[in-house]
């Protein structure tokens, strides 16, 4: 996709817009293919109408999209209808509809957590952060307004000034230094920036309510602990030792290790203790497997590889070992304190709704150079 | 339902079986014709033939079908403008539906259609449209009046569309707000006299910060990218606005966070600097940045270029983020390229040994260009930042061990840089560089191995064989090679006479005559010239010491970087070029960052035509070689020397005259100033019979920066007047080391509004030991701002060591200007209006007291000279009185009664002024003109 100005236009608004079309396309038809271009071309139309005037993005919600641009072409709507939509349209809740109507009032949260690591061979922790984003999904009737608590240091240090004395640190309730934290636009901003709480009126289904970072006191579920020997000039030796750091009780998932072979690798031996390695050679590398691996235990791999003899004076560069892994817990300890929904209109209640919290951590960027 | 069908039909007369289908009566067959029309036009097939038949289905209730006709219509109605009229009626129709979305429909189709008939019809339906009782009209007129000022800007602004813009501006509805801010901002952007055409009140922008919190994320990157523009009138403003918009900057969209720091940035210009709140500002500027790094590749990107210009302003805000800008492996070569550049940037002593472990890291990836720029890097930290010099030096030559064929190229390039930066100090790596030289194959890399062996020549044994190897492909090198390889070699002959005479006569001859490239020439002469009449010369000339190489050799401009500044977010902050680089034909307004509240951190600018001057002797030196080639010719050298010199001298004088009338054309006052004000003085002088022995009074010299203070450089001067003109008469001298050069001169805002008429000339290069004059004309036309006290003047001077500053006091009768005489009856009723608190009185003591009873007449003629101007005088019981007028460049007046008693040496000085704060100033003044 590619944009064209003649003028010095805000360039981070033209690739977020470029971003957002994409989101808006794939959840109107899915994947975004040439097929499915030329089979939706008059809505795509209709939808780049609806979403820029002129260069100017406009609405670019999906929830409200959807109430008035439809596959099924425009019914014929009365004129409450078309007051609605524009006021939706414009209006200050542009991402959620009125009258909606739920049986049964049930709410998601997902904290998803991306861990990102990068660790030197001698195991020192060059950089790491997590990256993590909490998803609603909501399906509640009317227009409810949520309160959202989490167990964020300066909220949490502000609490415990109020209550008692105690430093919440050693209180017991561990705490997470968010660095920064973005949210969706249903968050009331200016009430996060006076008073801490993070307050909204939830759009319906599913969308992202808050991504944060965080770079203090994570706890990374694994560390590899790589060994390579050169032996020769036709042979290497890689040693690979893999440690699970968290609760004995806990599992972890999808573990994927990937050791990168040299360029001219001619044949590789394998052992290891748990899972199952391969030496794939369209991927240049050792691909080792662990359906499931449990808190505190240590597992290894060895593998001799047998080189070419080349004549390329150039050395191979060791590419960072990386891995995948799903855990389910959140390494950067960012707990969900409560989220309260408050609906003065509709007979329900807080107590009325059903809540599921789920926590998973996952491998970002997980790597370790050798 | 795929509407892929619509593309498949290719058969021959379509276009008439589309005709008959769109004739139908059914409906459903019309949409159908009308979608395949559509899917035509998307592949590029001209189906403008079908016009009137499309146009016959606009009159619809179909939203749908309506939409693809209107489609339709803003691609070909440009094509077919008399067809386009028969489309009017139904869109100011349409205008007036009773459905919203129809009635903007309307309104944003009508706006898209380049044809000027159909503009006319437009001005009804959007004028009522802007008033439409439906937010969703009315945000999507407002866009439109952008639209048609695109168009056809006279209409809008005589139809009064401008000002129902503004009143837009505070409507309830958020989204209106923020699109009529954005087609305001548009037609401010291009509005052809160069001038916003709406300006941004106080209350309207509180209306914004309002509309802030409630609209779309696009909505609030209007209003963001609006306030960016707008002047916030004092500290206090700026403030209450920063922190208003602070909260955007934990929002989920780039653009939103990035247009809240670009307003951010602007408005802290204009807070001190030391405030409590700029430090915290500075502190929650740094996560959302850093938050940037996360999101896809292309808005990263856009992040690191504007993180770049921000790391050059404001270094404080990322300094301790350094970990988050180390390269991914995976992460797209731009991101990487970009991260880099960041590193070295914020690289400091506390941080560099993490940054030196990474960037070796990097030299070990693939991607070649990735690694030479970071073999690069490590050359610059260790320029940077000195303590980490020896471990960068280490690294490079560990890389070089390597023996990866463009790493090594591209270490020994930095290593020359390295060598340049800490002179004599890293020698004993010599041998290890020598060892690859067979390997380098690239010019710069061979050019910066030559130079590294000419300026090392005495210690490296086999320097003269090393470059006799060079010298044999002669012919075939790289002209920058050449160049190097000939100076090398002259200073290996200065160093080392006895055994490689042989060679430089060797490469000389290759240089003068085998050789078409005109420098390469022009130098082999200069240095045969040199060596064979006064080899000390020579010597002193060819190994000179020279100047150290900056430290960041890539920083932009400070004029530059603050408009970048105001651009933060835009493509130009992208590029790294102001708009008016890259976009066609909009005047635009340049932007600039507010003045800071403290003079000190004011950027001084540079003037292009202090280049002129360094140009000119090269052009000479030319000149003189062209003639000696012709009289002597390159073999007899010291016949060719001689008649050089006198030439050289001609050539002085030229140079001399030229720059006489460079001078004299770029300043306002071109006439010599010494013959004019001479001749009025002694007019004047015979009309008050008064001997015209003295003219104005001119305070002598002071110094204004020591040469302890100016890095060597010393700077003397004063303010005076010559016909009619202020001019600041300065000395440079140069007490440093090393020739400056590159002077430029800018003034802060001061009380009169001093600022200079022309651009500062002095004498550029200005040689070690050398004082030079220049006068600076001055204007009176700059921004104004009160002093304390009022005649001080800070002054920032720029050349190439750094920028100084200082402080000066203008003399108040600098500032006398010659209509300074009142009419006798506006004297004394002036006298009479001014308060008598304004009055403030003065004693001039012990004035030259000649005996003369002409003393009084002396004293009228003396400050006549001065611009002070006697309107009466009077005897009163024997004293003199004088009352006197003179007026300040600014219109200022001021009015003196001046008592003299014979014998008395003392002078009474009673003054009236309006603004009696001048007093001190002017009382200043007669001292001076009276004593002087």
């Amino acid at each position: 996709m590619a944009a064209v100005t003649k003028q010095n236009v805000n360039a981070a608004m033209v690739f977020e817009f470029m971003l957002k079309v994409i989101d808006v396309m794939q959840s109107y038809f899915g994947k975004i293919s040439e097929e499915n271009i030329k089979n939706n071309f008059v809505l795509i139309y209709e939808l780049l109408d609806e979403i820029l005037d002129f260069g100017y993005p406009q609405n670019t919600d999906t929830g409200v999209l959807k109430t008035f641009i439809t596959q099924q072409g425009i019914k014929s709507q009365t004129k409450e209808e078309q007051a609605q939509i524009t006021s939706q349209v414009t209006g200050q809740i542009g991402w959620r509809r009125e009258g909606i109507k739920y049986r049964r009032n049930e709410l998601f949260l997902d904290v998803l957590e991306y861990v990102n690591l990068l660790m030197s061979p001698q195991g020192q922790v060059l950089s790491a952060h997590v990256a993590g984003k909490v998803v609603m999904k909501s399906y509640l009737s009317g227009m409810p307004e949520c309160k959202f608590g989490i167990n964020d240091k300066i909220v949490m240090e502000a609490k415990g000034k109020g209550m008692t004395t105690e430093d919440p640190a050693r209180s017991g309730k561990p705490v997470v230094v968010i660095d920064d934290c973005q949210f969706h636009q249903c968050v009331k901003l200016s009430k996060f920036e006076t008073e801490h709480s993070i307050s909204f009126i939830p759009p319906d289904g599913e969308f992202e309510l808050m991504r944060y970072r965080t770079t203090k006191d994570i706890s990374l579920p694994f560390r590899v602990i790589p060994l390579v020997r050169e032996v020769g000039r036709t042979k290497m030796e890689v040693k690979v030792v893999l440690k699970s750091n968290f609760k004995q009780s806990l599992l972890g998932q999808k573990i994927e290790v990937k050791i990168p072979t040299p360029l001219n690798t001619s044949g590789v031996q394998l052992i290891c203790l748990k899972g199952k390695a391969k030496y794939k050679a369209s991927e240049n590398a050792i691909v080792w497997k662990i359906k499931r691996m449990a808190g505190l235990k240590e597992t290894q791999l060895s593998a001799e590889i047998e080189l070419l003899e080349t004549d390329t004076k150039k050395k191979w560069t060791r590419p960072p070992i990386s891995m995948n892994f799903e855990v389910p817990f959140a390494p950067s300890g960012f707990k969900v304190r409560y989220l309260k929904v408050f609906e003065s209109k509709l007979n329900y209640s807080d107590h009325d709704v059903i809540k599921w919290v789920r926590y998973i951590g996952r491998s970002g960027l997980y790597e370790t150079r050798c | 339902m795929t509407d892929s069908k619509y593309f498949t039909t290719t058969k021959k007369g379509e276009i008439f079986e589309l005709k008959s289908e769109l004739n139908n009566d059914k409906k459903e067959k019309k949409k159908e014709a009308v979608k395949k029309v559509i899917a035509s036009m998307t592949v590029g097939k001209d189906v403008s033939a079908l016009f009137p038949d499309v146009v016959n289905c606009m009159q619809t209730d179909n939203l749908e079908l309506k939409k693809l006709v209107y489609l339709y219509l803003m691609n070909y109605a440009k094509s077919q403008p008399d067809m386009a009229i028969m489309a009017v009626n139904t869109f100011v129709k349409d205008c007036e539906d009773p459905n919203p979305l129809i009635r903007a429909l309307a309104v944003r189709t009508m706006g898209c259609i380049r044809v000027d008939k159909i503009t006319e019809y437009l001005c009804e339906p959007l004028r009522k449209c802007l008033k439409d009782e439906d937010p969703y009209v009315r945000k999507t007129a407002a866009v439109c009046v952008a639209k048609l000022y695109d168009i056809n800007s006279s209409m809008v602004e005589d139809q009064g569309f401008l000002d129902q813009l503004k009143d837009l501006l505070s409507d309830s509805n958020p989204m209106v707000v923020a699109n009529a801010v954005a087609a305001l901002s548009e037609i401010n952007e291009s509005s052809s006299s160069g001038s916003p055409l709406v300006e941004m009140t106080p209350q309207t922008v509180n209306k914004l910060l309002t509309a802030l919190n409630e609209c779309t994320e696009w909505g609030q990157v209007f209003i963001l990218d609006s306030l960016a523009n707008y002047s916030p009138r004092d500290e206090r403003e700026a403030q209450s606005t920063c922190e208003r918009i602070t909260p955007r900057l934990a929002h989920a969209n780039a653009a939103v966070v990035l247009s809240a720091v670009k307003v951010l940035m602007k408005f802290m210009e204009m807070l001190p600097s030391d405030s409590e709140f700029v430090t915290s500002l500075t502190k929650k500027l740094a996560p959302p940045l850093v938050t940037l790094l996360s999101s896809e590749p292309e808005v990263q990107y856009v992040a690191l270029r504007n993180i770049n210009l921000i790391v050059q302003k404001r270094p404080d805000i990322l300094k301790h983020e350094m970990k988050v800008f180390f390269v991914k492996y995976n992460d797209p070569i731009y991101v990487k390229l970009e991260k880099l550049d960041i590193m070295i940037r914020l690289a400091s002593q506390a941080n560099v040994a993490q940054v030196l472990s990474e960037l070796k890291e990097y030299a070990t990836e693939v991607d070649v260009d990735f690694v030479r720029k970071a073999v690069r890097a490590i050359g610059r930290c260790a320029i940077k930042v000195e303590q980490s010099a020896e471990r960068c030096v280490s690294t490079l030559l560990d890389l070089i061990q390597t023996k990866v064929n463009y790493v090594v190229q591209e270490a020994i390039v930095v290593i020359k840089d390295i060598f340049r930066k800490y002179p004599n100090k890293y020698e004993s790596i010599i041998s290890t560089l020598c060892e690859n030289l067979d390997t380098l194959d690239e010019p710069e890399a061979r050019a910066s191995m030559i130079w590294i062996i000419g300026e090392y020549a005495e210690r490296i044994d086999n320097a003269d064989e090393l470059l006799e190897s060079f010298l044999e492909g002669f012919a075939d090198e790289n002209s920058q090679v050449q160049l190097q390889l000939l100076t090398a070699i002259v200073k290996l002959f200065l160093k080392r006479p006895s055994d490689t005479q042989e060679l430089v006569q060797q490469v000389l001859s290759l240089a003068t005559q085998d050789s078409d490239n005109p420098d390469l020439r022009d130098r082999g002469f200069i240095y045969w010239r040199l060596l064979s009449t006064d080899p000390a010369a020579a010597k002193e000339v060819v190994l000179a010491e020279k100047p150290l190489i900056s430290e960041e050799t890539d920083l932009l401009e400070p004029t530059l970087l603050d408009e970048l500044i105001c651009h933060i977010s835009s493509l130009a902050s992208v590029y790294h070029k102001p708009p008016s680089a890259f976009v066609e034909g909009r005047s635009g307004i340049r932007k600039s960052l507010p003045a800071s509240a403290r003079a000190g951190s004011e950027g001084v600018e540079s003037t292009e035509s202090q280049a002129a001057p360094a140009v000119i002797p090269a052009q000479d030196s030319l000149i003189g070689d062209l003639l000696s080639m012709d009289i002597g010719g390159p073999t007899v050298a010291p016949v060719a020397a001689a008649p050089a010199a006198p030439f050289g001298s001609a050539a002085m004088d030229l140079l001399g005259g030229g720059l006489d009338t460079l001078l004299g054309e770029t300043s306002s006052s071109p006439a010599p100033p010494s013959a004019l004000p001479a001749s009025s003085a002694a007019l004047l002088g015979d009309i008050f019979g008064a001997p015209a022995a003295s003219a104005t009074y001119v305070a002598p010299k002071t110094t204004w920066l020591p040469a302890e203070k100016g890095k060597g450089l010393d700077i003397s001067g004063s303010f005076v007047r010559r016909n009619g003109q202020l001019f600041m008469d300065l000395t440079f001298s140069n007490k440093a080391m090393q020739p400056m050069l590159g002077f430029a001169i800018q003034f802060n805002k001061n009380s009169f509004g001093i600022t200079p008429a022309s651009p500062l000339q002095v004498q550029s290069p200005l040689p070690p030991g050398v004082a030079a004059d220049a006068s600076l004309p001055l204007a009176t036309t700059g921004p104004v701002q009160k002093m304390e006290p009022l005649t001080t003047l800070q002054v920032a001077v720029k050349n190439n060591v750094d920028v100084m500053y200082f402080a000066c006091q203008i003399p108040m009768h600098a500032l006398f200007v010659e209509d300074g005489q009142m009419d006798k009856r506006v004297f004394l009723a002036t006298w009479k209006e001014i308060p008598a608190q304004n009055e403030v009185q003065y004693t001039i003591t012990n004035v030259m007291h000649s005996a003369d009873s002409n003393f009084t007449d002396t004293v009228v003629s003396r400050m006549q000279q001065n611009n002070v101007f006697t309107i009466a005088k009077r005897n009163v019981e024997g004293q003199d009185m004088l009352y006197q007028s003179l007026k300040l460049t600014n219109g200022i007046w001021v009015l003196n009664e001046l008592k003299i008693q014979p014998g008395n040496p003392n002078i009474t000085l009673s003054l009236k002024s309006r603004t009696p704060n001048v007093a001190e100033g002017v009382f200043q003044a007669y001292d001076n003109i009276l004593h002087g």
